[in-house]
């Protein structure tokens, strides 16, 4: 019953969106104002489909032997946080949730946003039911996840083990936020250039959305690179994997979006750019969705033996993708420039900004789809992996950190003032750092060299804007940015020290033996089973000192049975310059366990600084937010007071 | 500047930026993308080069040379080459199952891997492998 009254809640969402489409495209024709009515419209088919999806979960909670989606992802004996995940941590379950968000997020944009003029809005609304309108087809057409399974089996398959970790749980719902609250920023371009008002009205209406989808991508990527790194265990935080890279993408693009929105908002310059970035945002959200839910990413093969799926998003790919840009060519070129400015502006630090972000963007884009083009057309495989990624893009990365001290000092329209001579103490710094690590580390690779030069500067530079003016008497939306800035110093100076300083030690070892790695000395008490509600597993005790008190690792080797698979839990412990990291392999057949550890220095600035990144986002967001609520205030009480 | 040459200029920045892209993502694409190899397509050219070689991991073929060190045959079901490796495989890498390692080929046919690509699940396959595995489980249901 409850899978059917789900499956009925998509089925109305979908008939609703196709009612929002066609309201739309009859107001703009007849321009009539269907607004009001679009607005209950987009809420209802956002809160249907929320009820699906909340279906969705009931039924994963109750293990519903009788949904097919159950039975090859669930089990009785499986704890109650992975039944929820268990719902979401497939193809069809994902793309509900996918579309649960699109739709939510088309519901909050017709209840909140009042910024816009209601033509713009009516584009709007009626662009988000087109691409909801669709990802709802795919959904019921090839997609469905209430599918019903008769016979009903006694159990089901589970969920796979690597999944069954909370960080994972909720990693993609994490990303998903992002992805698809990119969505908006596509569908408000989409309407502005629809009805010809590209304007700063319009860049405040994207600008907290796109902030919004931004802090969601960089906590998402942030979690998913931890995630990676202790529960694959081989102790490395970014794979350059194409399933990583379709979330770095759209964070790249809704990078550049964000900084260049804030010219349109304060300038009203850039207009053709923005609009642009807005598109290609979510154009790579749904790359990203392609490459992961097609099957291309295991082989071209695979995508030509199961086409359905993947042709129908690519269908849906090439659709959105080729109206938004046809819609842009046929607008962006009438579309007028805003105010000028100097070369040495603030414009021109994120003009600069954008296009080094969007070569990086390029470099990951090419990188990353080359195989499989290369596969389609000559059959000849290859594989692009971290030595292209590493030596194309970061060196731009280090060049774009650098600037990132500087742009944030210049002027709106022209800078006159000898900013320059702020960043002495931080380029000193840097120089300063070089030396040392010359000194100290002659041995170094060139990349981490450089890293811990820039790290050292931005850190300090990427202050000044506070340090020049009051702090406290500066807008919230500033310290986010310093904060954000000096995220990207910290999580430079953690892949740095990762990169420069690690030390690993790979040895068998029987229990009361000694391993050195690093300062550390880690001996193996012994290896005894233990087990966990649907897992067995045998766990290696360590003890590890280095002159202080021991501290104990447990790093286990894991059985799961349903469905059977081994992983290898890693134990590691953190201080605050760094982490140990252990894992313990095979037995040698004759007392000994393989062990590995790694001494990590300084590693867990990786995402730290990443989780600042994300909290300048949140702090600027809010501080928006509180901003425009006060104007809208007082903006009442003159009425009041004056009417 | 007048709002319009100003919009050339950028335009043509957006250009330039464009085709340094280009020109820098193919330079890297022809330096580092490293090829990926079926047993049966490794030939002399490939040795000394940072290869991928993938194919399914021979039954029977698994030897343990000391404890750290793991010898085995990688096979695509007409040719097969040996591969050491040294370290803690990943706890999927078994007899029978499909595998990608990263390494080098010495001048004698021996295949030295640096690294042994964990797959996420059972039912993942490295990205290369999809046929193959298909093929090898096509060749299993017709030995029956």
């Amino acid at each position: 019953m409850i899978a059917e009254a789900g499956l009925a809640a998509l089925w109305l969402a979908a008939g609703l969106a196709a009612l929002q489409l066609v309201l739309a495209v009859a107001a703009l024709r007849a321009g009539t104002a269907a607004g009001r009515t679009m607005r209950a419209v987009a809420i209802i088919q956002g809160g249907l489909t929320l009820t699906a999806f909340v279906m969705l979960l009931v039924v994963f909670v109750r293990t519903d032997l009788s949904v097919a989606l159950v039975v090859e992802n669930s089990h009785s004996a499986k704890p109650f946080v992975y039944k929820l995940a268990g719902a979401w941590g497939n193809h069809e379950g994902s793309m509900l949730l996918w579309v649960t968000v699109l739709a939510v997020a088309g519901a909050f944009l017709a209840a909140l946003s009042r910024r816009l003029g209601e033509r713009t809005m009516i584009a709007t609304l009626g662009s988000q039911a087109a691409l909801a309108l669709g990802f709802y087809a795919f959904l019921l057409i090839a997609s469905n996840p209430f599918a019903r399974l008769n016979p009903a089996p006694p159990e089901g398959q589970g969920l796979n083990p690597l999944l069954q970790d909370p960080g994972l749980a909720f990693h993609p719902p994490t990303l998903y936020f992002g992805y698809v609250g990119l969505s908006v920023a596509f569908s408000l371009a989409f309407g502005a250039l629809l009805t010809n008002e590209v304007d700063a009205r319009l860049a405040r209406a994207m600008r907290p959305w796109v902030l919004a989808a931004w802090i969601f991508l960089t906590f998402g990527i942030t979690a998913g690179s931890y995630w990676a790194y202790y529960e694959l265990g081989w102790g490395g935080y970014w794979f350059w994997d194409p399933v990583e890279n379709a979330s770095l993408m759209p964070w790249l693009a809704a990078t550049a979006l964000l900084h260049s929105i804030n010219v349109l908002a304060a300038r009203g310059a850039l207009k053709a750019w923005t609009m642009m970035l807005a598109v290609v945002g979510f154009s790579m959200s749904m790359v990203g969705t392609f490459l992961v839910r097609s099957g291309v990413l295991t082989s071209v093969h695979a995508f030509a033996i199961d086409p359905q799926r993947g042709t129908f998003l690519l269908g849906l790919l090439a659709l959105y993708v080729g109206a938004a840009f046809a819609l842009f060519a046929w607008r962006g070129a009438s579309l007028k420039e805003g105010a000028p400015f100097e070369l040495v502006s603030r414009e021109t630090g994120l003009v600069i900004n954008n296009l080094l972000l969007s070569v990086i963007l390029g470099l990951v884009f090419v990188g990353t789809l080359y195989p499989l083009f290369v596969e389609a057309v000559t059959g000849e495989k290859l594989s692009v992996g971290a030595p292209y990624f590493n030596l194309v893009a970061g060196p731009l990365a280090l060049i774009l950190a650098v600037l990132v001290g500087v742009g944030p000092l210049l002027a709106w329209r022209r800078e006159r003032r000898p900013v320059f001579r702020l960043l002495t103490v931080p380029a000193l710094l840097g120089v300063g750092a070089l030396v040392i690590s010359i000194i100290l580390w002659p041995g170094m690779t060139v990349l981490p060299r450089l890293g811990l030069t820039v790290a050292a500067y931005l850190a300090v530079a990427s202050i000044l804007p506070l340090v020049v003016r009051n702090p406290l008497r500066a807008p919230l939306a500033t310290w986010g940015m310093v904060v954000a800035h000096f995220g990207i110093a910290v999580a430079l100076a953690g892949m740095a020290a990762n990169a420069a300083f690690t030390s690993e030690t790979l040895a068998v070892a029987r229990p009361g033996e000694r391993l050195a790695v690093g300062p550390w000395l880690v001996q193996l008490e012994q290896v005894v089973p233990t087990a966990g509600p649907n897992w067995t597993a045998l766990e290696g005790q360590l003890s590890a000192s280095r002159g202080d008190p021991p501290v104990t690792l447990a790093p286990q080797s894991r059985y799961f049975r349903d469905p059977p698979m081994e992983t290898n839990e890693a134990a590691i412990a953190t201080f605050w310059n760094g982490q140990l990291y252990t894992v313990i392999g095979k037995p040698d057949g004759e007392g000994g366990w393989q062990l590995r550890l790694w001494w990590k220095p300084f590693v867990t600035l990786i995402w730290l600084g990443g989780g600042m990144i994300g909290l300048g986002g949140a702090l600027a967001l809010s501080g928006r937010l509180w901003r425009s609520r006060r104007r809208r205030i007082a903006a009442e009480w003159r009425k009041e007071r004056y009417a | 500047m007048k709002p319009k040459s100003q919009r050339l200029v950028l335009v043509g920045a957006a250009l330039v930026a464009l085709l340094a892209a280009v020109l820098l993502a193919m330079w890297g694409l022809r330096e580092k993308a490293s090829y990926f190899y079926t047993p049966s397509e490794l030939d002399r050219a490939a040795v000394g080069k940072a290869i991928r070689l993938g194919g399914m991991v021979e039954q029977g073929s698994l030897v343990r040379n000391d404890a750290l060190t793991v010898q085995f045959a990688v096979t695509d079901g007409k040719d097969k080459v040996t591969v050491v490796y040294r370290g803690i495989p990943p706890e999927l890498f078994r007899e029978g199952s499909g595998v990608v390692a990263e390494g080098k080929l010495l001048p004698q046919g021996l295949f030295v891997a640096d690294n042994i690509l964990a797959k996420h699940d059972e039912r993942y396959m490295p990205p290369q492998l999809g046929n193959i595995a298909a093929e090898h489980e096509a060749g299993k249901t017709l030995d029956k």
